[in-house]
C-alpha cells in the first residue's frame, strides 16, 4: 500500500515539473518571481549604494556605468532603491500572505470540520470583513494607528484572513466527506491529526495558488499606501514612495516614476503568471491536457 | 454635414476666445491650503490672510508690495514727540459690504475686540502695547500706547488688525464682511472661494470683476491645473523642480521674489537631549544649509543664521556661525554624552520644503550620530502635537509672518525658549525708536537666538510665483501673509 503511493508520489511530481517545462506562463512569472526573490535577498547583504545616505551634488543624474539606473532627486543610486523596495515588498507579501494563511487556514478548517454554530460564526465574519473594501480600510487603519511599514502590512494581512477562511473552508468540505476521513473519525483519530495528516495535504493546491495572488495583490496594496505616504516610511526606500516622490518631477525625469513603476507592473504580472500557471498544473482536471483551456 | 458641424464648432470655439481675451476682467489664483474660515481677527492660518487680506478687510494703516507702511482706513496720522499718542484721521465715505458706514466707533470695536479677555485674536502681541483707545469724533481716533513701540504703524498694517464691523463681527468666519474692494462671493469647500468686486468701494475701484482662489494642495495636479488654464496665477508654487519647466513655456512667467517665511529646524528646547546646548549646537554643525536648499527645494531659497530675513536691512549674516562640519558635531554630543548615539524624532507637516527637507536633515543628522525618526503629520495634528501641546524633539516649518523674531521672547511658544538676555534685548527692542538703536538691538537679538542655537536656522523661503503672461499688478514680494489682487489687472 505504501509502496504504491510512493510510486504514485513520485510519478506525480515528474509529471508536474514535466508539464511544468512546457508551461510558458508558468516559466516566464516563475523567472520574474525568482529574480524579485533574488534581488531581495541581495539587498538584504548587498546593494551597490547605501540607501539612506544622500549624495545632492549627483543628483539626476542619467543612467551610467557608476548608477546603472541613475539617481533620484536626493543622489541616491536607483538600482539599490530598487533593490531594497524590492526587498521591502516581498517581506510585505510573505508577512501579510502569511498572516491570510496563518489565521484564515485554520479557522477555514475549524468550519468545515465543526459545522454548525462555528462555521456560522467564521463565515459572517468573513462576510463582514468582505463587505470593507480592503484598501479602503487598510488607509483607515493606517491614519489611526499610524503611518509605517509594520500597520500597512498587518492591514494588507487582515483582508486576507477572510479570503483563506473561505477558501479552506470550501475546499475542506468535500475533503471532509472523503470515505477516508470518515474512516479516520470512526477509529478516532483526533481532530488535529486529521486536520494536519489527511486534509491539509489535499487542500494545499489551491492555497498555494491563492497565495501566490494574494502575495501580488498585497505588493500592490503596500505599493498604493507608500505613495498615499501611509506605508513605509522614509529613509527606507519603497517603489511605491519613489513613485510619488517621481510625481511632480514626471516632466524632466520621467525614469524616475517609470522604474520603480515598471518594476510593480512587472512584479505583480509575474506572480499572477506564476499563480495561473500552478492553478493548471496543479488542479487534476486539467492534468493531461497540453495547454491551459480558455477562461 | 460634418464639415458643417466642424465649422461650426469651430466659429464658436474662436468667437468664444476673442471675446474672453478682448474682456478678461477675472482672475483665478491656485492656493495651496484651504483656510479654515475667513476671519482674520481670529486665526493663525496665512491661509487667511491670503485670501482676505485688503482683498475684504481693510485695517487703519496698511503694507505695500515693498513692505512700506500706507495709508489704509486711515487717511493720516500724527505721532506726538514722546512717541505715545498716536491721532489717526479716517476716511470719509466709507462702508462695510452690508452697508453699514464705517467710523471711529468701528474701531474701538475693532480693537477692543481683539483685546479681549475672551479674544482669539491670534496676534495679542501686537495689541499688548496698546494703554488706552479713544475717540474724539466719528472721523478721528486716538490711540495712546504703554511705551514707545518701534513698528507699531507696521503693526497695524497686519491682517489681524483689521478692522470689522459690530454687525457682522461674530459671523466673518463663513461670511466675510468688510469694507475692501472685493466681497465675499461665496465659498465652495475643499474647492474654491470666490470674491466679486465692491461697486461700492470708497477708494479707485478694483480692475477685475471676479477673483476666485482655487485650493490647490497637490503640487503635480497645481502644474496640470495651471498648464490647462484653470488656474491663471499660483503666487507661491509649492514644488520648485517644476520651475524650469514654466521658465521654458511661453505662456507663463516665474517670478522669484522674497518672502518673510524663515524656515527653520524647530527644537523643542526643553525635551530632554535638546535642553543641552551642546546637542543644539551639534545638530547646526551636522546641518549642511546648501545641499538642504539644492536637495529639497531645488536651488530655490537663501541661507539664514538666524530667525531673520536676508532682504531686511537689519539683517546680520550668522550663516557663518556653525560650518557644517562633522567632526565638530561629533565631539559635542560626544561631550554632551551622547557619543554612543541619539534617537530623536523629527515631526514633519506636508509642505514639500518639510516632508523632503526633513529627508535631508534625517540624513545629515544620521551621519553624526543621531537617529532622527521621520514622523509625517496633517496641519491640524502638527498644530495640535507640536505647536500647542510641544510633544515633539524637531520638526521644519517656515514662519511667515514678517519681523516675528518676537515669538522668542514670549513665554510660552512651541519651541520652549526662555532667555532672560534675550527678553531684554526684544524689551529695549520694542520701546527703541531710534533708527540707528533699532538696527544694533535687532543684530544683537539675532545674534543672540544663533549663540543660544535655539533652532536650526535653514534658509528663507523664495516666494516663486507662476503668472500667465499679460497679469500686472500683482506682489512679486511677500512682505506679508497676502495675495492682495486690488492693483491686478489683464494687459
Amino acid at each position: 500500500m505504501s509502496e504504491v503511493t510512493a510510486v504514485g508520489y513520485i510519478r506525480h511530481r515528474a509529471g508536474f515539473w514535466r508539464r511544468a517545462m512546457r508551461h510558458p506562463g508558468f516559466l516566464i512569472g516563475g523567472a520574474i518571481s525568482l529574480l524579485v526573490l533574488l534581488m531581495a535577498a541581495l539587498a538584504l547583504v548587498w546593494t551597490p549604494y547605501p540607501v539612506t545616505v544622500l549624495n545632492i551634488a549627483e543628483k539626476l543624474s542619467a543612467a551610467s556605468i557608476a548608477h546603472p539606473l541613475g539617481t533620484d532627486h536626493f543622489g541616491r543610486d536607483i538600482l539599490s532603491m530598487l533593490m531594497v523596495g524590492a526587498g521591502n515588498s516581498v517581506a510585505v507579501g510573505l508577512v501579510a500572505v502569511g498572516l491570510g494563511i496563518g489565521v484564515g487556514g485554520p479557522l477555514g478548517l475549524l468550519a468545515a470540520m465543526r459545522p454548525g454554530l462555528i462555521s456560522e460564526a467564521v463565515m459572517r465574519a468573513s462576510d463582514l470583513a468582505f463587505a470593507f473594501p480592503a484598501l479602503l480600510t487598510a488607509v483607515m487603519i493606517t491614519a489611526i494607528y499610524g503611518p509605517g511599514t509594520m500597520n500597512s502590512v498587518i492591514a494588507i494581512g487582515i483582508f486576507n484572513i477572510p479570503v483563506f477562511a473561505r477558501l479552506t473552508r470550501g475546499v475542506s468540505l468535500s475533503v471532509w466527506k472523503m470515505e477516508y476521513v470518515t474512516a479516520a473519525r470512526a477509529v478516532g483519530v483526533p481532530p488535529l491529526q486529521i486536520a494536519l495528516r489527511y486534509m491539509l495535504p489535499n487542500i494545499a493546491s489551491p492555497l498555494i495558488v491563492q497565495a501566490t495572488i494574494q502575495f501580488a495583490l498585497a505588493i500592490l496594496a503596500e505599493a498604493g499606501l507608500s505613495y498615499l505616504g501611509l506605508g513605509t516610511q522614509p529613509p527606507q526606500p519603497s517603489w511605491g514612495k519613489m513613485l510619488h516622490e517621481a510625481q511632480t518631477m514626471l516632466y524632466f525625469a520621467p525614469m524616475l516614476a517609470i522604474l520603480p513603476g515598471a518594476a510593480i507592473a512587472v512584479t505583480v504580472l509575474g506572480l499572477n503568471l506564476l499563480g495561473d500557471g500552478l492553478r493548471d498544473l496543479l488542479d487534476p482536471k486539467l492534468r493531461g491536457t497540453a495547454k491551459p483551456p480558455k477562461t | 454635414m460634418k464639415t458643417k458641424l466642424f465649422a461650426a464648432a469651430f466659429l464658436a470655439a474662436g468667437l468664444g476666445m476673442s471675446g474672453q481675451v478682448a474682456a478678461k476682467d477675472t482672475l483665478t489664483l491656485g492656493i495651496g491650503l484651504e483656510p479654515p474660515h475667513l476671519d482674520p481677527t481670529g486665526g493663525a492660518a496665512a491661509a487667511i490672510d491670503e485670501v482676505v487680506y485688503q482683498n475684504v478687510f481693510e485695517g487703519l494703516t496698511r503694507i505695500g508690495p515693498d513692505g512700506a507702511v500706507l495709508p489704509g482706513l486711515a487717511k493720516s496720522w500724527t505721532v506726538s514727540d514722546d512717541g505715545l499718542t498716536y491721532s489717526f484721521k479716517l476716511r470719509d465715505g466709507v462702508r462695510f459690504h452690508d452697508g453699514t458706514a464705517f467710523d471711529s466707533a468701528d474701531v474701538l470695536f475693532s480693537i477692543g475686540r481683539a483685546m479681549a479677555e475672551d479674544s482669539t485674536n491670534a496676534q495679542k502681541g501686537l495689541f499688548e502695547p496698546i494703554a488706552k483707545i479713544e475717540a474724539p469724533d466719528a472721523a478721528t481716533v486716538t490711540i495712546t500706547l504703554k511705551r514707545p513701540t518701534g513698528h507699531f504703524l507696521f503693526n497695524l498694517g497686519w491682517g489681524d488688525v483689521v478692522m470689522v464691523a459690530p454687525e457682522s463681527a461674530d459671523t466673518n468666519k463663513t461670511k466675510p464682511v468688510g469694507t475692501g474692494p472685493f466681497t465675499f462671493d461665496r465659498w465652495s469647500k475643499g474647492a474654491e472661494i470666490r470674491l466679486k468686486r465692491n461697486d461700492a468701494y470708497w477708494g479707485a475701484a478694483a480692475k477685475l470683476s471676479k477673483v476666485s482662489f482655487k485650493v490647490m494642495p497637490d503640487a503635480a495636479s497645481s502644474a496640470a491645473a495651471l498648464m490647462s488654464g484653470d488656474i491663471d496665477v499660483f503666487p507661491n508654487f509649492g514644488a520648485p523642480e517644476l520651475l524650469e519647466q514654466f521658465r521654458a513655456d511661453p505662456r507663463f512667467e516665474v517670478v522669484v521674489g522674497t518672502t518673510e517665511g524663515e524656515t527653520i529646524l524647530s527644537m523643542n528646547n526643553t525635551s530632554k537631549a535638546l535642553s543641552d546646548i551642546r546637542v543644539r549646537r551639534a545638530i547646526a554643525h551636522a546641518i549642511d544649509r546648501q545641499a538642504i536648499i539644492d536637495g529639497a527645494m531645488f536651488g530655490s531659497g537663501t541661507p539664514i543664521g538666524s530667525h531673520f530675513a536676508p532682504h531686511h536691512p537689519a539683517y546680520v549674516d550668522l550663516t557663518g556661525m556653525y560650518p557644517h562640519d562633522m567632526a565638530k558635531a561629533k565631539a559635542l554630543l560626544a561631550e554632551a554624552g551622547y557619543a554612543s548615539g541619539l534617537k530623536l524624532r523629527l515631526t514633519l507637516p506636508p509642505p514639500s520644503y518639510a516632508r523632503r527637507g526633513g529627508e535631508v536633515i534625517a540624513a545629515q543628522l544620521a551621519a553624526v550620530g543621531i537617529e532622527a525618526e521621520i514622523i509625517p503629520v496633517e496641519w491640524a495634528q502638527w498644530l495640535k502635537q507640536v505647536f500647542k501641546t510641544t510633544d515633539y524633539d524637531l520638526t521644519i516649518v517656515s514662519h511667515t509672518e514678517p519681523f516675528d523674531i518676537g515669538i522668542y521672547a514670549r513665554d510660552s511658544y512651541y519651541f520652549n525658549y526662555k532667555s532672560e538676555r534675550f527678553n531684554q534685548i526684544y524689551a529695549d527692542l520694542t520701546e527703541a525708536v531710534d533708527p540707528a538703536k533699532r538696527k544694533a538691538l535687532i543684530g544683537e537679538a539675532q545674534k543672540v537666538l544663533a549663540e543660544d542655537s535655539v533652532n536650526g536656522f535653514l534658509f528663507e523661503l523664495a516666494q516663486n510665483g507662476v503668472w500667465k503672461k499679460g497679469i500686472k499688478g500683482l506682489w512679486a514680494n511677500r512682505p506679508i501673509q497676502a495675495n492682495d489682487v486690488t492693483a491686478a489687472y489683464w494687459e
